[in-house]
């Protein structure tokens, strides 16, 4: 069978361009779940900082941010953080409240490979927001040993 | 009891949104590792942290395992009137580490 470059290529582009979703593991899209409860989950207000390229997956420092007034009628309550290849999904939930002026925290986080982290936020309506971010890691946690 | 780092602005204005960054040593051990005998290091990690004014909760997260060792967090706050901003870490084995700070508003 001949293969063309033109066709390897188109080929390889055409696969890395479906991985994101099917590597999205279970555990991860269960986690989520339980934290969405059936609600909608739109894109946007939600930014999440992290380096794109990772050395030492032991201490990654991560800040998630949400465009919010913050007042008492209209607050982010929660904002919670995903990963889906380290052995468990959940990194953390942030609970918030208008006194908070802004939502925005920072914390460091292990990861246990190159992957997709998640981060959701709640308003206080209950409305949610998601955005995703891609990193690498060269050298993971979990891999002291 | 383990060392704990807490900045909190020194000069800050009335309505002012400041942002406190809080460090506490801690292994926060996964209970997926094993030691050299080839069990299994039970899990122990910092799975709380709170934050109050003057008995207000202004903040506080669930942590889990994937939480770096020696915990960092940094959130922000409104600072409307000065006071005592009161923090507390709790642990699977039980213990609570509870640290006081100022926050003086001009």
């Amino acid at each position: 069978m001949h293969l063309s470059r033109r066709t390897v290529l188109t080929g390889l582009v055409c696969a890395l361009s479906v991985r994101p979703v099917q590597a999205t593991p279970d555990l991860m899209e269960a986690a989520i779940a339980a934290f969405a409860k059936g609600r909608a989950m739109k894109p946007g207000r939600v930014r999440l900082d992290l380096p794109p390229l990772v050395e030492n997956g032991n201490a990654v420092p991560l800040t998630v941010s949400v465009e919010s007034p913050m007042t008492q009628e209209d607050f982010i309550a929660r904002v919670a953080l995903f990963n889906e290849k380290n052995p468990q999904p959940n990194i953390a939930i942030f609970h918030l409240t208008p006194l908070a002026g802004r939502a925005s925290v920072s914390t460091r986080i292990r990861l246990g490979d190159s992957q997709f982290i998640t981060a959701i936020a709640e308003t206080n309506k209950g409305e949610l927001f998601v955005t995703k971010a891609e990193l690498v890691v060269t050298l993971p946690a979990c891999a002291e040993n | 009891m383990a060392s704990v780092l807490i900045n909190v602005p020194k000069l800050v204005r009335k309505g002012e949104t400041i942002e406190i960054k809080t460090l506490i040593s801690h292994p926060m051990e996964t209970g997926f590792r094993s030691a050299s005998d080839g069990k299994l290091i039970p899990r122990d990690i910092i799975h709380r942290f709170v934050c109050t004014f003057e008995g207000t909760e202004i903040f506080f997260a669930d942590l889990f395992p994937a939480i770096s060792a020696n915990p960092f967090i940094a959130f922000t706050m409104r600072a409307e009137r000065s006071g005592t901003l009161t923090f507390r870490w709790l642990d699977d084995k039980g213990g609570a580490q509870v640290e006081t700070a100022r926050l003086d508003v001009q």
